[in-house]
């Protein structure tokens, strides 16, 4: 007797991105639907973490069919059941269409987004319960921790996490089992591990996802770490603004609890081990690690000079180990799998896989996982759909607010450690922005300057004072006012803040800016020599509207919302736009009914 | 969690509550529900069916068709085990149900008067 | 562990692991500037003014904070390192007033002297122009005022108040370029839980945080004919103020302490040592009473008045335990107004009462409503000891050359009991002096405490061993006064300084104020001590001469009403 055998499982995706496409409307309407039909007895539903294909949610799968359907609204559901989980027909219109085919893909490995992607980390997203121990357990899940307390030597685990090769995904690329042995050889008796999971960059949110949607890996990861260095304790710091990681953690520390897969004596191996959540409050600069510990000691937190390094003095000055969340996730699959296998992914110095966001004018937003060295063009055309619109790519931001902006010739760059770094940008913790031809480079740079300005903890004076001054050149810059002599100064101050700030967002805030400078050069040189955004984006400095008399029907709407009085003209005859007093803002254009209106 | 063998012990049972979602390499049963079939009473069929699985703790996918073109043969069901033909069974009742999981699905003996037709693996 | 040898501008140096490329550098004589760096505090790391390079591999290290490595091959004085420190501090400067002539702190401060030193010109400093920090001062207390535009937000005094004095009365607040040194909730500091000890002015190292001047009154006082001015000087001035006139710390500079008061105008020149042995008189009889009634034990010191504050507000249920007795300041002020006016024949209102105090906090006592005892506010200003050497160069006066002068009679003889109040210790000792000799007759053998930390010692008196301890800092009396509060404190005496080792590191004394210093002007104090002919308290000729005449007995009804204060909880 298996009275948990169902005859289908509905797989709904609740993770934030589908939630908020109505995801949680779409399975209460589900549940309600299948009792109607007097499904409920056969038919499974299960809520699941995010897919990373957050452009199509909510997304629905159902098995044993493994069909896979989008933007699932709650008017849909009855389909579903009738047809699908009833009569066996798939709903063809739910089905993904390829971008520019009129083909329809009903089996999730079937779809390009999918088919290039490398999912390790990823791999349970979406596929199990995440509330459930019992699902991630029968998926191998604690196998590895198993493993590792019982048959390793803490050195043998640190062995094979040095032989895989891994690095820390948060952004800098320390080798994590460097790392541990660093922490294991640090004397003391009390020692910690951290889980890093304050993701601040706008735009990220693969922590969030690993942690909605495979929260035991990451306990499992850390177990293992901590096994390794000899910590009986430690903390996941989470930013609190991710109420729902913090949710499906709470219940995964709580089953792995009651499982005995934290606590005393785990798997009868002796080891005794714990973790605690810690909320962040959302400061950006709480992801560096030393000031992040300064948070969980009830600090402010700021970063303090290093050395000492976290592995010799870190959390109340004892030992610590920390490292990202991504970096964890990777931990169980390389203890199960072994180093060999993990290193066959990936490059020779960046091994594995990566996950990376991908946002902007992309077709398909969303978080993807590719073996790293995978060139950026297969990342943005082949998973990623090609930018949005048809129009021409211009460059990817890489590495959050303080990475670095790749222009579109070095589409051919593969993606690892080094050579990010060599172009300027770097891994961050993966975020990819992808900007068309109607993004000014000038302003991309201002606005993730902005960005690091106010997220600076205000300690060292480079970072402080030098990405303010940064700031209002930028700014002086896209209101026309840039000056002979602005674009060295970025330059100086951008090396010198590098140089001399004391952690590591004043070291690699000025990102954006060197490397849009080095790139783009004329672009900025046009806002200064010509008074001109190519782009036409900095207020100011665009081009003005002008009305296409032989369209113009002067309907008035346009007189109507212009906000400095530009437009004139007599009615049901064509009008006029005044140039000098136009500030190209274009809601003109975007409220013309025949499109009569367009920048000159 | 005291040991190793514990938590394999339990993975062994635990696979089983999310086998539905893996069908690689697993016996089908695939039930007609077209109108013609409903019609003829295959939700009962269906509903034996799963009961069955559930009862006799089968790994086994279970899906839906839809109108073949026999309606008058309606309810089919048809099974397809790993490797070898797909039997089909017509104007099957719940009380055959039973039969054919034990005899074809357990014991890999199509249950030949039920029979009325054979596809070739790979087909369909 | 084997020594690390670096070299340090081609200078050969062999350092223990752990030291810092900046104490590598001093050893070979190199002084690598410095800005949020102070050696009493913990390491900060943030104005990377002390950047250096590291030739090998061209790396800029704070060399505060980075650890001397085998092989380093440092410049303090590359072309880059020049560059990026430069670079810091015009970029300070861009966002700092430029009111140099106006600032208390021209002239001892340390941004202005980087400037200077490093060859900073106006224009390398008006490329970075934009916006500057614009907030209001905060002029709300008597002691100190705070202009945070001025912050460079080294974390100076952030880090004394939190690590040294324990009381986090300062934070940092807010991100980015609107970060700031604020108190808690941006309220006034008169509201917060501040001492007023002042130690926060004494490490600034521009003029953020300075002590609220009362030279315009003392000056308005000595111009007003119809004012008879009488300036009393804290033990602890006589050796530190000759800093602020190029002498070492420690140089005894009595004699021209008076001279110049003298020629200040001042008509009255006596010393705060002649009311500390008062203090002793009333406060050791109250500890002999106390103990002989087994009430209030310990018995707690109550003469430094940011302790006194910060008790009131910290340890409200432990005020019984304070000694009653003023503060010497509070005692000659109020013998002034009283003794000295009958004596000298003169109207107490038209007496004007000055203290050189080495003290901010003093600021704040002199304010105090229960300190009108005379019938008149007791204390009508208190100068700092920075403030008393800005009168004296204003006024022209050739401090070091000047002849050595006497203190005026009555009020004028010291002990060496009293000159040792002016370090953390002294107190305890002067008074054992004079508890020993009067319940005894035999003479006190030295106490030998030390300075940091509490300190403990047992004093046998007449067949009986009293405990006593003795610490400075209020980080430290913390500790004491919670064990006093669990119950789990054996002592009988406890003498707390708000300031780490006593009124020598008083937050009034001369900038820069380190240990280094401080220990050099106790020295000096000792070295008066070691010198006196009277050296307890009970010998004063003058304090005996003012019971005899005046008060009568101590503790009797006039002292009590004269040299006897009250609490309240804040």
């Amino acid at each position: 007797m298996n009275p948990k055998f169902y005859r289908s499982h509905v797989l709904v995706c609740t993770g934030t991105g589908c939630v908020s496409s109505g995801a949680s409307n779409v399975r209460d309407n589900l549940e309600a639907k299948l009792e109607e039909f007097g499904l409920q007895d056969e038919i499974k539903i299960v809520e699941t973490g995010c897919h990373g294909f957050c452009e199509q949610g909510p997304i629905v799968i159902v098995y044993p069919e493994g069909v896979f359907y989008c933007q699932v609204q709650t008017d849909d559901i009855t389909d579903i059941v009738e047809d699908h989980l009833l009569k066996g027909r798939v709903v063809d219109r739910l089905l993904y269409t390829e971008q520019g085919t009129e083909i329809r893909i009903p089996a999730y490995s079937d779809i390009d987004f999918y088919k290039k992607q490398h999912r390790i980390v990823l791999g349970n997203c979406g596929r199990i319960n995440p509330e459930s121990i019992k699902e991630y357990i029968a998926v191998n899940g604690y196998e590895a921790c198993g493993k590792a307390l019982t048959e390793m030597t803490p050195e043998e685990v640190i062995a094979e996490i040095k032989g895989s090769g891994l690095r820390g995904r948060g952004g800098a690329g320390f080798p994590t089992g460097l790392k541990w042995e660093l922490t294991r050889q640090s004397p003391g008796e009390k020692k910690y591990v951290i889980c890093n999971a304050d993701e601040g960059d706008p735009g990220a949110f693969m922590d969030r996802s690993l942690l909605e949607g495979d929260p035991h890996r990451i306990i499992e990861g850390m177990i293992i770490a901590a096994y390794a260095i000899g910590a009986d304790e430690g903390y996941i710091y989470v930013r609190a603004e991710y109420p729902l990681a913090i949710r499906r953690l709470e219940i995964a520390l709580q089953q792995a609890r009651e499982y005995g897969l934290l606590g005393e004596d785990i798997f009868g191996s002796g080891f005794n081990f714990d973790l605690k959540i810690k909320k962040g409050a959302g400061a950006f600069v709480c992801g560096e690690e030393t000031a992040l510990m300064a948070s969980i000691e009830g600090q402010r937190g700021m970063p303090r000079p290093k050395p000492p390094f976290p592995s010799v003095s870190g959390l109340w000055g004892k030992p610590t180990n920390i490292n990202n969340v991504e970096t964890y996730g990777n931990v169980p699959d390389i203890m199960r799998g072994g180093a060999e296998a993990y290193r066959a992914i990936g490059t020779e110095h960046s091994t594995g896989t990566k996950v990376f966001a991908l946002t902007g004018k992309i077709n398909n937003t969303g978080l993807v996982e590719v073996p790293m060295g995978m060139s950026l063009k297969e990342i943005i055309y082949d998973i990623g759909g090609g930018v949005s619109d048809g129009r021409e790519l211009k460059a990817v931001q890489i590495g959050g607010p303080s990475g670095g902006c790749i222009p579109a010739d070095l589409l051919d760059l593969p993606i690892d450690y080094e050579s990010l770094r060599e172009v300027g940008a770097m891994m961050g913790s993966g975020g990819m922005v992808v900007m068309d031809d109607t993004t000014c480079m000038v302003d991309v740079a201002r606005f993730f300057l902005k960005f690091t300005q106010s997220e600076s903890c205000g300690k060292c004076t480079p970072c402080r004072e030098g990405t303010k001054r940064m700031l209002e050149i930028l700014d002086r810059l896209c209101s026309g006012e840039g000056r002979e002599g602005d674009l060295e100064l970025l330059e100086e101050l951008g090396e010198h803040i590098i140089s001399t700030s004391l952690c590591q967002l004043g070291g690699s805030a000025p990102n954006p800016v060197l490397s849009t400078l080095k790139y783009f050069r004329a672009e900025y040189e046009a806002h200064i020599k010509d008074k001109r955004c190519p782009a036409n984006v900095c207020a100011g400095m665009a081009a003005p509207y002008v009305i296409d008399e032989a369209l113009c029907i002067g309907c008035t709407a346009c007189v109507r919302v212009c906000p400095t009085g530009a437009i004139s003209g007599e009615r049901k005859k064509p009008h006029i736009i005044h140039p000098q007093v136009c500030i190209s803002c274009g809601i003109c254009a975007s409220k013309c009914p025949v499109h009569a209106i367009a920048q000159g | 969690m005291k040991s190793l063998e514990e938590l394999r012990k339990l993975r062994a049972e635990l696979e089983k509550e999310i086998s539905t979602r893996n069908s690689e390499g697993k016996p089908k049963i695939i039930i007609g529900m077209g109108t013609c079939g409903i019609a003829a009473g295959a939700r009962d069929i269906l509903q034996a069916v799963t009961k069955e699985v559930r009862k006799r703790n089968l790994d086994v996918n279970i899906s839906q068709t839809g109108c073949i073109g026999m309606c008058e043969q309606e309810p089919l069901l048809d099974v397809q085990l790993p490797g070898q033909d797909r039997i089909t069974y017509g104007k099957v009742t719940a009380g055959d149900v039973e039969r054919i999981v034990v005899e074809h699905l357990i014991n890999g003996n199509a249950v030949k008067d039920l029979a009325i037709a054979r596809l070739e693996e790979g087909g369909i | 562990m084997s020594k690390i040898t670096l070299t340090i501008d081609d200078q050969v140096v062999e350092v223990e692991p752990g030291t810092t490329i900046l104490d590598a550098a001093r050893q070979v004589g190199v002084e690598i500037p410095t800005l949020c760096y102070h050696p009493d505090l913990s390491l900060h790391g943030s104005c990377r003014v002390c950047v250096v390079e590291d030739l090998n591999s061209h790396r800029l290290l704070a060399s505060c904070a980075v650890p001397a490595g085998e092989g380093m091959k440092i410049s303090t004085r590359s072309a880059k390192t020049r560059k990026a420190r430069r670079m810091n501090v015009e970029l300070l400067l861009a966002n700092h007033p430029a009111d140099c002539l106006g600032c208390d702190r021209s002239g001892s401060c340390e941004l202005q002297e980087l400037t200077y030193n490093l060859g900073i010109s106006r224009e390398a400093v008006e490329r970075f122009a934009g916006e500057k920090r614009d907030l209001p001062l905060d002029t709300s207390g008597v002691a100190l005022k705070r202009d945070p535009n001025k912050c460079i937000l080294c974390g100076r005094c952030v880090r004394v108040c939190e690590e040294i004095q324990g009381l986090g009365a300062l934070e940092f607040s807010g991100r980015g370029f609107d970060s700031i040194v604020t108190t808690a909730f941006d309220l006034p500091q008169s509201e917060v839980n501040c001492a007023k000890c002042g130690q926060c002015a004494a490490v600034c190292p521009v003029g953020a945080i300075t002590e609220v001047s009362s030279l315009d009154q003392v000056w308005a006082a000595l111009e007003d004919p119809a004012k008879h001015v009488v300036v009393q000087t804290a033990p602890t001035i006589q050796v530190s103020i000759g800093e602020e006139f190029g002498l070492q710390p420690g140089t005894v500079v009595t004699g021209k302490l008076i001279a110049a008061l003298r020629r200040l105008g001042f008509q009255k020149v006596f010393s705060t040592e002649f009311s500390a042995d008062l203090t002793i008189l009333e406060e050791g009889n109250e500890f002999i009473s106390r103990i002989q009634a087994d009430k209030n034990l310990p018995h707690i010191t109550s003469c430094c008045p940011g302790w006194v504050k910060y008790a009131e507000q910290n340890y409200a249920d432990l005020l019984n335990h304070l000694s009653t007795a003023k503060s010497p300041q509070q005692m000659f002020s109020a013998i002034t107004k009283t003794y000295y006016a009958e004596q000298a024949q003169l109207d107490p209102e038209d007496i004007f009462t000055v203290s050189i105090m080495p003290c901010t906090a003093k600021k704040f006592e002199a304010a105090r409503e229960e300190h009108r005892d005379s019938g008149f506010q007791d204390t009508d200003a208190v100068l700092t000891t920075r403030e008393l050497a800005r009168m004296i160069k204003e006024a022209g006066i050739d401090f070091v050359n000047l002849a050595e002068d006497r203190y005026d009679q009555i009020m004028g003889e010291t002990t060496g009991a009293a000159t040792i109040f002016g370090t953390t210790g002294g107190v305890t000792e002067a008074a054992l002096r004079t508890v020993k000799e009067v319940l005894t007759g035999e003479s006190l053998s030295k106490l030998n405490l030390g300075v940091l930390g509490v300190r403990e010692a047992e004093v046998e008196i007449a067949g009986r061993n009293y405990k006593v301890a003795v610490v400075s800092g209020l980080a430290d009396a913390a500790q004491v006064l919670d064990m006093v509060r669990d119950g789990k404190c054996e002592y009988d005496w406890i003498e707390v300084m708000a300031c780490p080792h006593g009124c020598v590191g008083g937050g009034g004394q001369p900038i820069p104020s380190t240990l280094e210093k401080k220990r050099k002007r106790a020295q000096g104090l000792a070295s008066i001590d070691q010198t006196n002919t009277i050296r307890k308290s009970h010998e004063n000729p003058d304090v005996l001469k003012l019971y005899e005449e005046y008060l009568g007995e101590p503790l009797g009804g006039k002292s009590h009403h004269l040299l006897h204060t009250s609490y309240r909880v804040r």
